[in-house]
């Protein structure tokens, strides 16, 4: 009797066990530091609203590292449910056809409500089909900007934040008369001084829309434009206006230290010289050349977006889409573009920022978006979609760098690394095809 | 004299774990990417091609690659040389030193201790144009450092962060070797008046050679195939393609690429380079070699 009634006890707990056991949905991303805490926080937030499903975060490493496992993980058929991939990898999770699981697809059989115009464009459209579907979730998005030293700035006597090139050569040399050392250094140069000059000015980086028109897409960051650029950033680079500083964003160290006066970074960098400047700074628009443009363009963005991958279960993919939905409420929304420096996703977490008044009370936050969303984006300033991006990325810096250096004009550089970064494209369009 | 055993099975069961092991971790990955190097391949594996000699053809034709050649040779040879020549001159004077011996000792071997991405970020740090203490240094001593641009000064680098590591391990089996020659031949030399440098040429270093010979292999094996961490942790390469190595071309076409059919071609001709380098080391150098 009493064994009876212990094993009824254990059968008991069992069953409200299984009856409590949430399905777990695992999400792989990159996000280190206090990032990192946030991405738990959010993915607890959604935890504790509902018990059907629990979202397990896991931090992979870098945005390579990430997309390496997760790669790894499916054909090792162990792969998680949602991973975080970074820009540069959406071309190639986009031609993995039987490897995602598209989120328009995903919302629309899971019969989670999803309006795909709730969403900012400007974002978006850097993950969306040929159709206009979204294929990823953006998560963290950011684009470049230009922080400036006030304080610097004021010794030198220049009461404005350049808007054009013009005016940047024109502020650093004022600044380097006044005793600063370096004008202005840049993060991620590619991204900054190529992939987003070239949306800047309304000039393709690639052929065929910047490869959102196929797999058969061309470099072409060897216009004139560009070349010009890169050459008298290499000029810069002997007389001091320009001060290079590694490929990805070492140049803050110098910005922190007043070596240089300004600084081209992500907008997602300002929580990070929010904290480490030890004087007061501004953040302006990405300068453009002016009169080679009429009106800037919008920039394009940098960051990464949630994909889903193929092979779970049913009842996994409605926790998955369930946990989408909650990540682009408007509160959620805001709450993650206001810690992280990251754009708002959504034109209700935008609007809702602003109602709470958090860009006037931190100015600068909000130039990113403003820039990201000047007028209507163009074939031109839609994105980037290349295959091997981060090979040809690897090129681009090698080319740059020789420039800098004094070693090879702008124009063979630029050439060369056209040549070949379009062997990695051919080289991609071939496994793909 | 030639062992025999009773059966024909026992001997075999004897070797089996170490077969195993050398055919699960060397020779199944080495099949594979002998496979690999012949096919293209989408990075999920979602479709795969049959390509012929394309992959050794495009690398066979890329000048970039034979520069990196050039690179990894020069990089393994400072840090084989540099990394001896420091290890046998600290081993020398470890080898007077009476008191506190085993401390002076101990600290030399430390820095093997440490994981090569975290002595590259050390060394990074030390560097760093704008805030390192070392160029820093330099650049009151009227030396431009930068090797962000410079690459030189990057080669440099990478070579000082990957030799401070195998210091140590060089040191140690110096100082075994070094304690090994017997004081007796020491002695007579110096009875008959030979200088201390002389001692140690015509007596001391010959005697080491078996060491020598032994840290030279391992060595370059070592520059050639473990030094990726510490040159992704300092220069990912750069600038332009001046610290590219061989082995972290495989690694960046392979892992941050994607490219498994290009990378595993590029680990085939790696394959066949060690093997040539162990023939070499073998053939010519040992015969110069006295073990006894």
């Amino acid at each position: 009797m009493h064994n009876l009634k212990l094993a009824s006890v254990v059968v008991g707990m069992s069953i409200a066990g299984s009856a409590l056991a949430a399905t777990e949905v695992e999400w792989w991303h990159a996000m280190g530091g206090a990032n990192g805490e946030k991405v738990n926080e959010i993915a607890k937030g959604f935890n504790d609203s509902q018990d059907a499903y629990e979202v397990k975060p896991v931090y992979k490493g870098n945005y390579t590292e990430t997309m390496t496992s997760a790669i790894a993980a499916f054909r090792a058929k162990q792969q998680p449910a949602i991973v975080q991939v970074f820009e540069v990898g959406t071309a190639s999770m986009m031609a993995a056809k039987g490897a995602i699981y598209p989120v328009h697809q995903l919302m629309r059989e899971s019969g989670q409500p999803f309006d795909e115009s709730a969403y900012l464009s400007a974002v978006t459209g850097y993950y969306t089909s040929s159709e206009g579907k979204m294929l990823s979730m953006p998560f963290n998005s950011s684009t470049p900007v230009l922080y400036y030293n006030k304080d610097l700035f004021k010794k030198a006597g220049i009461t404005q934040a350049p808007k054009t090139w013009q005016e940047v050569e024109s502020s650093a040399k004022k600044l380097q008369a006044s005793g600063v050392s370096c004008g202005f250094t840049t993060s991620w140069q590619s991204w900054v001084q190529l992939e987003n000059f070239s949306a800047r000015h309304n000039v393709p980086f690639a052929t065929l829309e910047n490869g959102f028109g196929g797999l058969k897409t061309e470099l072409a960051f060897n216009g004139p434009l560009q070349v010009a650029h890169v050459k008298k950033m290499g000029e810069w680079q002997k007389s001091g206006v320009f001060s290079y500083s590694g490929r990805t964003n070492d140049g803050a160290a110098k910005f922190y230290s007043q070596e240089c006066a300004m600084f081209t970074e992500s907008s997602a960098g300002y929580a990070g010289i929010k904290r480490n400047a030890k004087f007061d700074f501004g953040v302006a628009e990405l300068p453009y050349w002016e009169g080679k443009v009429k009106q800037p363009s919008n920039t394009i963005i940098g960051g990464a977006s949630l994909w889903v991958l193929q092979g779970h279960t049913k009842e996994e993919y409605k926790g998955v889409a369930s946990f989408l939905s909650y990540l682009s409420r408007a509160s959620v929304q805001a709450d993650w573009h206001q810690f992280s420096g990251y754009l708002p996703i959504t034109h209700a977490a935008y609007d809702l920022t602003k109602g709470q008044g958090f860009y006037a009370a931190n100015p600068g936050t909000e130039t990113g978006v403003i820039q990201m969303t000047t007028g209507t984006p163009t074939a031109n300033t839609k994105g980037l979609r290349l295959g091997n991006f981060v090979q040809i990325r690897g090129v681009i810096d090698e080319a740059l760098e020789s420039v800098w250096s004094g070693d090879v004009d702008a124009q063979t550089a630029l050439d060369t690394a056209v040549k070949r970064g379009n062997a990695l494209l051919r080289k991609f369009e071939k496994a793909n095809d | 004299m030639t062992v025999t055993f009773p059966q024909k099975g026992l001997p075999w069961l004897l070797l089996l774990p170490q077969l195993l092991v050398t055919a699960i971790f060397f020779l199944w990955p080495a099949e594979q990417a002998l496979e690999q190097a012949f096919y293209q391949e989408d990075a999920f594996g979602l479709s795969r091609e049959f390509v012929g000699l394309e992959n050794f053809i495009d690398l066979f034709t890329d000048p970039l690659y034979y520069q990196s050649m050039l690179t990894t040779l020069l990089f393994s040879f400072s840090v084989a040389i540099f990394g001896m020549s420091a290890a046998l001159l600290l081993a020398v004077m470890a080898d007077r030193v009476i008191r506190g011996k085993l401390a002076y000792q101990t600290l030399l071997i430390w820095p093997y201790a440490v994981a090569p991405a975290l002595a590259g970020v050390l060394w990074w740090i030390l560097f760093d144009p704008s805030m390192g203490p070392i160029a820093l240094w330099l650049e009151s001593a009227g030396v431009d450092w930068n090797h962000y641009l410079n690459g030189n000064q990057a080669m440099i680098l990478v070579v000082i962060a990957s030799t401070w590591k195998q210091i140590s391990y060089n040191f140690l089996f110096f100082l075994a070797g070094l304690q090994a020659v017997p004081r007796s031949l020491i002695e007579a030399a110096s009875i008959d008046g030979a200088s201390p440098f002389k001692r140690f040429w015509t007596i001391v270093f010959p005697l080491l050679s078996p060491t020598t010979f032994f840290l030279l292999v391992v060595n370059l094996v070592y520059a050639f195939f473990e030094t990726f961490g510490v040159i992704d942790a300092t220069t990912k390469g750069g600038p332009g393609q001046s610290t590219t190595t061989l082995v972290y071309k495989v690694f960046e076409d392979g892992f941050i690429g994607l490219d498994l059919g290009g990378s595993a071609a590029q680990s085939v001709v790696l394959m066949g380079i060690v093997g040539l380098m162990t023939v070499i080391q073998f053939r010519f150098i040992e015969r110069k070699v006295q073990y006894s």
